[in-house]
This record gives structure tokens, sequence and C-alpha cells, in this order.
């Protein structure tokens, strides 16, 4: 199949920090490819190379076969970039808004306008349609956002955590746009923070850490690599934590990780895993103080990939404080 | 509907005309511009109470300090057109503003992804730009006459004194839109406007003739563009000898445009 991203060495540094440092990938037409990483290992560096936006300091992209930078013009022409920050003009409406940027798109004008109509009719946005982008929810403004990056029917689309700020509907039916949207015949590029989304939507995940792609697979292969059940025992002591450590290795025959007090066992199997677990610290009178059982996130995926804890709970507050603030 | 994609039928990827795009984008973002004055009134309110305020002040205020053995006309005469320029030389600081704001909200990395011409954004912000100082031109020339502003020579020729007045206005709209995107923030780009502009605009000959100040001052008052576009725009108004006057005027607006133009599309090429 014919690649609409390709990317080959892919460098771009910050005076010393080494944003993208050599990133290899192929996406394949018609398909929906997630860069999964926390913050600052470089997914929008990545994105914001391929949209043109920045050059790369080493490397070849290449959209639909066009160079990003030598046929730039181009490839503007053939894509669509939702950033992490809703880039729409608080001052304008949100049809102004779609009919500004299908203008810019280089759309005759009243293709621009029938556009910007059906979009915010899709979008669930006709109600506000003339009032100013202002006054919309914070989940209105992605979906105008991602509205108006699709005006000028772009084949590749580039979507920065998408989701990342929404409520658990908007989420919902921003995914159901992506599907519709690879339905079509369109190329989707995502990047998020979630291994759920990623798994979701993607048909191919590369996992990002400081510049690199550590892992590059279905998302159903890292699962497998990772098991699909997390399960995680609270405990009240340091000596109950370690008895329940042993007694947890014993009855299932998986290592457990353990943290403070916190035991974590993963395993492609959980329902055995968890069953046997608990009877095991029954049968020896050890009472969990919390016992949850999920699905692996994006933490889990790089400790069992790096051996490394990705971020820390204040990092990501502080990161979103900064867009706020933007 | 549904999400349709280009992917069946590629796209056009030049315009038949290459002047077109340039033109038509500017037209298209500046008219994203000028509707912010239409729906945040503050935005004009500020372009056009603060320069009334001016009139006022220094009309009434600081208008009998200035001597009258000094000046052939009244001060009024010698005020308004000093009034026409800095009113523009401090609207101009808008366009830093505006483009530090759509930096920082992300709106210049769309503009940026789309297949638009790389100046319309710059080009579209100093036409909105152009576009208000009509407006507020014609309002402090009413203004004026309200007060006692008088002209001496012409209509034809206020109008070319507004034509030098806009046409300056317009050279420093693409100063401040540099400065914009080189500082990146609303406050920032404020912050650093206004200590290089005071001194532009008040030690000029603006507000009071240059002849009263220290002789240090005097060399730098006399020959800075504000004075020197201020000079041409109250001969054209007030009489007196206009060629070499309005010739050097524009010679500044030219120059800035020259320098700061380049700069600035080089800045929004590379902006992050």
């Amino acid at each position: 199949m014919e690649s609409a991203i390709r990317v080959q060495g892919l460098v771009k540094h910050f005076g010393e920090i080494r944003a993208v440092d050599g990133v290899d990938f192929d996406v394949p037409t018609g398909s929906v490819f997630g860069l999964l990483g926390p913050n600052g290992s470089g997914k929008t560096t990545i994105v914001r190379m391929l949209s043109t936006i920045l050059h790369p300091d080493a490397g070849v992209a290449q959209v639909l076969g066009r160079d990003v930078v030598h046929q730039a013009d181009e490839v503007r022409y053939l894509i669509g970039l939702a950033g992490q920050f809703a880039a729409i003009d608080p001052n304008l409406t949100g049809a102004e808004n779609l009919r500004l940027a299908g203008r810019l798109a280089q759309l005759p004008g009243r293709v621009a306008r029938e556009r910007a109509y059906a979009l915010l009719d899709r979008f669930q946005l006709s109600d506000a349609a003339d009032r100013p982008a202002r006054t919309y929810s914070g989940g209105m403004r992605r979906r105008l956002d991602v509205a108006a990056a699709l005006v000028q029917r772009p084949s590749v689309v580039f979507l920065d955590e998408p989701t990342t700020g929404l409520d658990l509907q908007s989420r919902n039916e921003l995914w159901e746009m992506i599907r519709e949207l690879v339905a079509n015949g369109a190329t989707v590029l995502l990047t998020t923070q979630y291994l759920e989304e990623a798994d979701r939507l993607a048909d191919r995940v590369a996992v990002m850490s400081e510049g690199h792609i550590i892992a590059s697979d279905t998302p159903a292969a890292l699962k497998a690599q990772l098991g699909n059940t997390v399960i995680e025992i609270g405990l009240a002591s340091n000596d109950e934590a370690t008895r329940a450590e042993r007694l947890v290795t014993q009855a299932t025959g998986l290592k457990a990780d353990r943290e403070g007090t916190v035991l974590r066992v993963s395993s492609a199997d959980g329902t055995r895993v968890l069953l046997e677990t608990v009877r095991a610290l029954n049968d020896n009178d050890l009472k969990p103080e919390t016992l949850t059982v999920r699905e692996p996130s994006l933490d889990d995926v790089f400790l069992s990939l790096t051996g490394k804890k990705t971020i820390t709970a204040d990092d990501d507050l502080a990161s979103v404080g900064s867009r706020d603030r933007r | 509907m549904s999400l349709d994609t280009a992917s069946i039928a590629p796209p056009a990827f030049r315009h038949p005309y290459r002047l077109v795009r340039p033109i038509r984008d500017s037209i298209s973002a500046g008219s994203r511009n000028l509707i912010a004055y239409w729906r945040v009134p503050s935005l004009l309110v500020f372009s056009t109470i603060q320069p009334i305020i001016f009139v006022l002040m220094f009309r009434y205020v600081f208008g009998g300090v200035v001597s009258v053995n000094l000046l052939p006309y009244p001060y009024v005469d010698f005020l308004m057109p000093g009034i026409f320029v800095q009113t523009t030389v401090f609207g101009a600081i808008g366009a830093a503003v505006g483009l530090a704001t759509d930096l920082q909200s992300g709106l210049l990395e769309r503009f940026r992804s789309l297949p638009m011409s790389r100046i319309a954004v710059l080009g579209g912000r100093t036409l909105a730009d152009l576009v208000r100082n009509v407006f507020v031109a014609a309002l402090m020339v009413g203004v004026g006459y309200a007060v006692g502003f008088r002209i001496h020579v012409g209509v034809l020729a206020l109008l070319a004194a507004m034509l030098i007045v806009l046409a300056f206005g317009y050279a420093l709209s693409w100063v401040f839109a540099f400065v914009g995107l080189m500082t990146g923030d609303p406050e920032t780009a404020q912050a650093a406007a206004f200590p290089v502009l005071a001194p532009l605009v008040f030690a000029s000959s603006a507000f009071v003739p240059v002849s009263t100040m220290p002789g240090w001052l005097q060399a730098f008052a006399a020959h800075q563009p504000v004075s020197v576009t201020v000079t041409a725009v109250r001969a054209l108004v007030d009489g007196g000898p206009t060629a070499t006057n309005v010739l050097e005027a524009l010679a500044w607006c030219v120059g800035i445009l020259a320098v700061f133009g380049p700069l600035a599309v080089h800045r929004y090429r590379r902006a992050a």
C-alpha cells in the first residue's frame, strides 16, 4: 500500500534539547497512526514538522510523496491540522471561523460557506453557528477546531492530543468522527497520552520517549506484551506488603511490581489472576486496604518498556496549567 | 453530511494568477481583524478615547503654556497635526499586541499549516490597522474642528496631509507586527513598545516647538521620524514649504517599510 506519511531519520533540536532525535515511521494510506508518549517526548514536534510549521534539522519527511520542506506549499493543500491549542479566533463566530479557514485554504467563497455550515451541522454546532467562539465551552471549541482542520477535505489529518481535556461524551463523539474520516479514505496521525485512545483508534502505535520511538506495533501486540489487565493491591503496612508479594507470586506465578505498600500485577488473564490473588490473600488472613482492577495505562507501557516511570503528576499538572495560560 | 476527504479528487496546487493569492488572503485575514473591532468595542474605544483625551489635555491644559509669540497661528492649529501623527503611532501598538495574541493562541500555527500566502497574516493585520486609522483620522479632524482647529491651505492639502499620516501609520504597523512576533506575548509586546514610543512621540515637534527644548535634545527631536512627519503634515495644513518636508517624510515611510516588512515576514515564517 502507498505511504501517506513517510518519515526517515527525522531530527529536531532546540538548543541542547533533542526534541526529536532520529525517528523513522511509515503510515499507509487510509490508516490511523498513533504517537503515544508523555509530555515532552517529541510527539508535537513531529506533528509540527509534518504540517510544515517547523523545519527539521535532519532527515526526510514526506506527505503523500511530497517533501514537507521543499514542497511545503503542496503539502499544505493536502493536510489538515488540529493542534493542541484550539486555533480559533474567539471574536469570530463558529461559522466565520470555518469560512475563514476555508478561504485561506484557497476554496472559492461559496464552497467555503457551504462546507462551513455542513461541518457545523456534523459537529453539532449549528445552534451556536452565529455566536462568537469566545462564548463556546471547551468541548465546543475543540470540536470547532477539528472542524476547521477538515474544511479543505484533507487527505492527511494531524490531530495533536485531540481529546485532552474533553469530557467523556465529547471524547467518544470525536473518536466516532475520526473513524468516519478514515472510513472515507483519509489518513490520520494522532498523538495521545492515553493508551486507551491509541488502542481504540490506531492501526499502529509508536511509543515515544525523549525524542525516540521505543516501540512500534499494533495496539493488540503492545498490550499483549504488557498484559491486558493491571491489578493493584494496596496494603496496610510494609510487612503485609512483603508477605502479600510472596503469596501473590506463589499463587499466580507472576512477579508483582512493588511501590511502597502497593503491589501491581499485570496479566493477559486478569480474571484468573484476580481470583487466585484474592484467594491466596484471604486464606492467609491478609486484608488489602484497596484493590483495583484496571486497563494498562501509558505509565504501565513505560514501566514495561523502559523500566522508568514516565512523568510525575506534578509535571502533568504544570503542563495543563501552561495550556490554560495559553 | 459525511466527513469527505480530498483523496479522490487531487487538489489544484497553484492559483492561476500568482498575485491573486497574497491579496485575496490578506483581505480574508484582515477582515478577521476588522470584525474584532466590531465585536470587541473596547479595542476601538481605546484607539479613539485616548487621542480625544490628548486633544483636550493639550488644547486646554498645556496649551496655555506654549507661548503664543513662538507661533504665527493659534496653538490648536499647531497641535492637531501632532495629534494626527501621535494617534497613529500609539495605535500601531495594536499590531504588536494582536499578533502576539495570535501567536500565543495557536492561531498562527493553523495559518502556517494552510496553503495561504506567507505575507497574508501580516498584510491583513496592517491593512485592518490602515482602515482603522482612516476612521480614527477622520474622527480626529472632527474633534479638532470642534475645539477650534482650522486649516490654512485647503481641503486637498489636508487630504494629502492625511495620506502622509496614514502612510506613516502603515509603516509603523509593520514595525510593531515585527515586535509582536518577536516578543510572543501581548503584555511583553506592550511593555516593549511603550519605552520606545514615548521618547519618539514626546521628544518631537508633535506638541511643542522643538526650539523650546535644550540644545542636545533638539538635535534628536528635530530629525527623528515623528517630527519629520509632523513637520510635513503641518506644512500641508498650516502652510509653509512643503516639497522637501513631504519628501523627507515619505522617505522615512519607505525606509521603515523596506527594513521591517521583510524582517516581519521572515519572522512570521519561522515563528514557533
